[in-house]
């Protein structure tokens, strides 16, 4: 320790860079590649086809959605949490009242907190059904597979409609409650879509899950450890790919989720079709939640006596959900102004994202491509 | 002397004139089917231009596009090889019209010594076929080498490992009918069908599979369409093509398409024979698009259905399990041939392939299958 | 054990049923996913298609727009709701409206928006405003026909083409409209029960106090020093 030890020779041999990239061929896929799920850049440096570099580049579709929260009221911040992740507004504007929830003890009423699990959940159906199809789009699937998803979103999506008056920009949340009750009727309208959902899955299940070509283009591709996933902060299904149990409905059991029961699928190898897979089990478990919810529903207010004017005092709160990608989290630091101090989004598309040149390394350009679709990541909620 | 060029124009021209009108409709029939298959409407209406009349069911549609194409620009990356951008897709395009004159088609206007000079009654048409058919991966290289993109360099050099691989198994499941007619001529291979099409053999059956799917790869088409894998390199190597020379690229693909169709119509489906075709000799060439149209539903169907390979698995599929096949064929039909006892080769055929391809495809299928998952309560 | 291509086969059952399903079923045909667009030949221009396949529901929000209670060719202007107090535009969160105030001859604000626009290219739909509106003059409108050839002035809309009927509004959104509306007249209701009520304690107040300076009149000469500060408590 005290006398400086002799430099060892680095196990591996230096090369000057520009002889290391000789031969290499520098690809930058995208920000208009098909299949970057939109404005997002790889710089692959490809040797032959094998990915042997990667670098994410992000930001195009940035929309400064921090620093305008802190802006504006904490109301009208909430449209803007539904673009977030286009795919999940109710689990966005969940998120983000679950935060806000906090700054002030506003109680929410029994109805609101049914509600919220059935529109949380009816989104994660969306969410996981659209972003298999995407999934399989990456692998080459014309299409098919996407809009047999499309056609049950939309039936979810004609839900959202009716009950919101959007369809994919809710805005459906308000701090201690909902916006408006359901119309007479939605309640029945979801519990058939839920009857007949199992039908869709199986059909689904039956179009892909055997597909030797998909078992082939999947299987031992872009394995992520646990630990490795652990390290990286990964949530959601990704990390329970990797076999790590950890669901935030079962870990905060945030809302009203201690009410129901459900379990967790979870994954081993940590490959692509684990990702694959997880999403496909989870929706049988979010039919689960619902079928429960839609029965026990009370009937009742759906908004508390929040104040008119939401002026917290000052504190600092951390809301999170169980997003369809992963664990969203709002930060809040409030001043005792109209305005947060602070506002900042822990998104788990951009935090899942990190391991993406991990992942790709060593595999071929293709198997990149399909990477990046099992990450799941919505370019609204990466760059904000 | 201008007669003889008179007879072939008369029989070559309306050859393409129909293939060419077809490609239109196919296009239009592969939308439709799509959209059908993916529970869309597909395209439905194109209004007739200068009335309000939109109920065309899309039939326009393959007009509009063609014109589209036509008034589009025709760019040229900065810095690409101008003339090799531009023969490219005419040298996608010719064989592919070539080839097809070589298919027994019989046009109901033509009489016998118009057949004769006719370019189809050569005794070597398969053998020309698959000559001509090769220019094609050329053709895709020069498209992919000129345009100057890295993604359409990728698309090319994909293309010619996959044409060059997938010739073999294509060449060697036809090589199985030639043995059994004994002939390399079109015509009197579909002669041979006339009471007894070949896929109603075990060995032909087996032929047709690699055969068909050998032509899918030979066509880019799904799933074996790596060369233009959309979700990966773009559009492959027509990526910098746009406006007509994107157009012939098209219809030469389409063209490629009814050609290796119509010989697997010939060689597997008995060409021209069907019912009633001794009665009405016209219903011949009604009965040669027909199958072609039911190839190419099930190529259309397949491309609704499956995700695409990726390189190693597609050239691994071709030479693990494709070529091994198509020569254990080979010895499987050579003996079928000499035994002549259908009681006795249509089960021992149909063991030894179906042994063969299932021991092949557990090679392929090393370490991968459907799984089992764990919840946590 | 299975043969390579047994789950390919598997999912090309799965399509060929959606396929033929698509002609046949009668489910499956009228829920194919695409929407055909609902033509509207000759219906009114303020009337929502008349197909049904519209996803277009009573609840369904496009733009905003404004109120007013005129019945038919009455100027709007004369019953408009809006009295430009601007909260909407301090509370829009994509700051797509501008509201000038409408000041009469003598300078005095009139409670009128002289100009009230709504950029709809920013407009995100998102009903704060509704929601911030104490005087019920915003609401939202489901018209989805906005497609303009000028990209400015076509998708900036201005305060008279905002200005939409309450009738117009109950036609739409029927419900909603009628809960605002019994709101409004409850609120109007227990707002004049309040004004009959201070009128009345103001009158009596008035009648206590003549009565009051009636008997200070009748008797002046005794002052009590010690009633003003005894009553504000």
């Amino acid at each position: 320790m005290s006398t400086a030890a002799p430099i060892a020779a680095p196990p591996y041999k230096l090369v000057r860079h520009d002889e290391a990239e000789a031969g290499l061929l520098e690809v930058s896929m995208g920000p208009h590649h098909p299949s970057t799920h939109g404005v997002f850049r790889m710089d692959v440096k490809l040797d032959g086809e094998t990915v042997v570099r990667l670098k994410p580049v992000f930001g195009y579709l940035h929309r400064n959605h921090e620093k305008l929260a802190e802006g504006m009221s904490y109301l009208s911040s909430m449209p803007f949490t539904d673009r977030l992740d286009y795919f999940n507004s109710m689990a966005n504007n969940w998120a983000y009242a679950l935060a806000a929830e906090k700054l002030v003890d506003v109680p929410v009423p029994e109805r609101a907190q049914y509600l919220r699990v059935i529109m949380a959940e009816l989104t994660r159906l969306v969410n996981h059904t659209s972003l298999v199809g995407f999934f399989l789009n990456d692998l080459g699937a014309l299409g098919t597979p996407l809009l047999y998803a499309f056609r049950e979103r939309e039936r979810i999506l004609d839900l959202f409609e009716q009950a919101s008056g959007a369809r994919m920009m809710c805005n459906y949340f308000r701090f201690g409650g909902l916006r408006c009750d359901v119309p007479a009727g939605w309640l029945d309208r979801t519990r058939a879509l839920v009857g007949g959902f199992p039908k869709f899955l199986d059909e689904f299940e039956k179009l892909l899950c055997e597909n030797e070509i998909i078992l082939a283009r999947t299987q031992h591709v872009g394995v992520l450890s646990g630990a490795q996933a652990i390290n990286a902060g990964i949530t959601g299904p990704m990390l329970r790919a990797s076999g790590v149990n950890y669901d935030l409905r079962k870990v905060d059991a945030y809302g009203i989720y201690d009410r129901f029961s459900f379990r967790v699928p979870l994954g081993a190898a940590g490959d692509c079709y684990d990702r694959f897979m997880i999403r496909m089990l989870e929706m049988r478990e979010s039919l689960k939640i619902l079928e429960q919810a839609l029965r026990d529903i009370p009937e009742g207010p759906v908004m508390g006596n929040a104040p008119r004017v939401f002026k917290p005092a000052a504190a600092e709160v951390y809301g999170r959900v169980e997003s369809p990608k992963g664990e969203l989290g709002f930060y809040l630091i409030a001043d005792g102004t109209t305005k947060p101090y602070r506002y900042r989004v822990r998104p788990p598309s951009l935090i899942n994202l990190t391991v993406l040149e991990d992942l790709c390394v060593g595999h071929s350009i293709a198997d990149a491509v399909v990477i990046l679709g099992s990450i799941d990541i919505v370019l609204g909620e990466v760059d904000r | 002397m201008i007669d003889t060029l008179i007879h072939i124009l008369a029989l070559t021209a309306p050859v393409a004139m129909i293939f060419a009108s077809l490609f239109a409709f196919t296009t239009w029939l592969e939308r439709k089917i799509l959209a059908r298959i993916q529970n869309r409407i597909g395209p439905n209406y194109i209004n007739i231009p200068f009335t309000k009349f939109r109920k065309t069911f899309g039939l326009l549609q393959p007009a509009a596009d063609g014109f589209k194409m036509l008034v589009k620009e025709d760019i040229v990356p900065h810095g690409a090889d101008r003339f090799l951008h531009l023969l490219a897709p005419i040298l996608a395009l010719v064989p592919a019209m070539m080839v097809l004159c070589l298919l027994p088609f019989d046009l109901p206007f033509a009489n016998e010594s118009m057949k004769r000079i006719h370019a189809a009654a050569l005794d070597n048409a398969v053998l020309l076929f698959f000559g001509i058919t090769s220019i094609n991966t050329l053709a895709v290289f020069m498209a992919g080498w000129a345009s100057r993109n890295k993604y359409s360099l990728l698309g090319g050099m994909r293309a010619v490992a996959q044409m060059v691989s997938y010739e073999i198994p294509l060449v060697l499941s036809a090589a199985v009918v030639i043995m059994a007619v004994g002939s390399l001529s079109a015509q009197k291979i579909v002669a041979a069908q006339s009471t007894h099409w070949f896929i109603f053999t075990p060995w032909g059956l087996a032929a047709f599979f690699i055969f068909f799917i050998a032509s899918l790869a030979e066509t880019n088409r799904s799933p074996f369409d790596l060369p233009e894998a959309e979700s990966e390199i773009i559009a492959g190597y027509f990526t910098e093509y746009s406006g007509f020379k994107f157009a012939l690229f098209f219809l030469g693909e389409y063209l490629s398409i009814f050609a290796i169709n119509g010989l697997a119509v010939t060689l597997f489906f008995g060409g021209g024979n069907g019912p009633w075709v001794q009665a009405h000799p016209w219903l011949s060439c009604v009965w040669f698009l027909a199958k072609i149209f039911g190839l190419i539903f099930i190529i259309i169907w397949l491309r609704g259905t499956v995700p695409r390979l990726r390189v190693d698995q597609l050239m691994a599929f071709a030479w693990k399990f494709l070529m091994p096949l198509s020569i254990l064929n080979l010895f499987v039909a050579a003996v079928a041939l000499k035994v002549q006892q259908p009681w006795l080769t249509w089960p021992l055929c149909a063991l030894v392939l179906y042994a063969a391809a299932h021991g092949l495809s557990r090679l392929q299928q090393k370490n991968v299958g459907p799984r089992t998952y764990q919840y946590a309560e | 054990m299975k043969l390579l291509g047994s789950g390919i086969f598997k999912g090309m059952a799965v399509t060929l049923e959606n396929f033929v399903r698509s002609y046949f079923d009668r489910d499956r045909k009228h829920h194919l996913f695409t929407k055909e667009y609902a033509w509207k030949s000759d219906a009114p221009a303020d009337q929502l298609p008349a197909r049904a396949d519209t996803t277009v529901t009573t609840r369904s929000r496009n733009f905003p727009m404004l109120l007013h209670d005129g019945k038919g060719s009455e100027d709007p202007m004369a019953s408009i709701r809006c009295v430009a107090c601007q909260i909407c535009e301090r509370e829009c969160p994509p700051q797509c409206i501008f509201i000038e105030k409408e000041y009469d001859a003598n300078g005095k604000f009139v409670k009128r928006p002289v100009i009230f626009d709504i950029d709809i290219s920013v407009c995100m739909s998102c009903q704060i405003c509704v929601e911030v509106c104490p005087f019920d003059a915003i609401v939202m409108n489901s018209e989805f026909e906005l497609s303009n050839n000028d990209r400015f002035n076509g998708l900036l809309v201005r305060r008279d083409a905002l200005l939409k009927s309450n009738d117009y509004y109950h036609r739409i959104h029927p419900e909603e409209a009628q809960e605002r509306d019994d709101r409004m007249a409850r609120e109007k209701a227990e707002k004049e029960a309040k004004q009959a009520a201070a009128d009345a304690a103001k009158k009596k107040a008035a009648e206590l106090a003549a009565e009051k300076a009636a008997e200070l009149a009748a008797a002046k000469p005794k002052v009590d020093p010690a009633a003003p500060t005894a009553t504000p408590q």
